[in-house]
């Protein structure tokens, strides 16, 4: 299990023009700018790929207004709002599958927060358990392929997810902040 | 202290599917892209001959910078290009 470098650490690097800083901050928001795009404003996913690109063109070349290097995650969830926003503004080469009211929305995005937590906290966890529950739960990988990508008996597949699940929620319910912004 | 249900923890994990694959990547070469494209409109201001090449074929500088000509990239290098 490697030590993540907290948000404002890995901002401070990327100033600094660290590559592997830069392919690290990338890593870590990928899923929440997607999701943002995808769920809480259900663009399609061609025009998602335009905003997600710009997000991150406009995180590097404007990282040195962040005013607080802590506060990156609430900045681009902001910025990918705002892009999204626009983005169905200019009329989008697909129409979306569905319109989502403002209060709907509002509740993906403050859902996709607390996961965004949950994952922060996910990263604690020993590798296996990463794997593990990533694997099962966000890239619906069945039992079956499971077992045979990590080469463990199919039969102890749900007793080491729900351990991991058990550990996980120890390590959500040892925080005082659970939805607080990711490790800064 | 907030509670967490395993079918809860479950829901959450799931919110966050991955970008599909190359998105990542993309982004990742961004700095790369951007010097390359910084050095491509420098010489391109000081050499006529260099703008004129790379205007015609705004792909081709830029795969020969070693930078997927992504119709992103073109367009920015097609706005920042110098005038004649």
């Amino acid at each position: 299990m490697a030590i993540a470098l907290s948000d404002a650490e890995l901002v401070h690097r990327c100033r600094a023009g660290d590559l592997d800083a830069w392919n690290e901050l990338v890593e870590r928001f990928s899923r929440y700018v997607y999701a943002i795009c995808v769920q809480g404003f259900r663009l399609s996913d061609a025009d998602a790929e335009d905003v997600y690109q710009e997000v991150f063109t406009r995180v590097y070349t404007r990282l040195d207004t962040l005013r607080d290097d802590s506060a990156i995650r609430p900045w681009i969830a902001q910025l990918t709002r705002r892009l999204c926003l626009d983005q169905r503004a200019a009329g989008s080469r697909e129409q979306p599958t569905a319109e989502p009211v403002d209060a709907t929305r509002e509740q993906v995005l403050a859902d996709l927060d607390e996961a965004f937590a949950v994952r922060d906290a996910l990263a604690e966890l020993p590798d296996h358990c990463q794997e593990m529950l990533d694997r099962f739960f966000a890239r619906d990988e069945s039992y079956r392929t499971i077992s045979s990508e990590l080469d463990i008996p199919q039969g102890t597949i749900a007793s080491r997810i729900a351990r991991c699940l058990g550990r996980l929620r120890e390590s959500l319910e040892g925080r005082n902040h659970p939805a607080s912004p990711s490790s800064g | 202290m907030a509670h967490y249900s395993e079918e809860r923890l479950g829901e959450l994990l799931g919110l966050l599917r991955p970008a599909p694959e190359g998105w990542a990547l993309a982004a990742q070469e961004l700095p790369f892209a951007r010097t390359s494209l910084d050095g491509i409109v420098a010489q391109a201001e000081q050499d006529a001959g260099f703008r004129k090449q790379v205007v015609a074929d705004l792909e081709a500088a830029l795969e020969h910078q070693g930078i997927e000509p992504s119709p992103r990239l073109v367009e920015e290098l097609r706005r920042r290009l110098p005038e004649p």
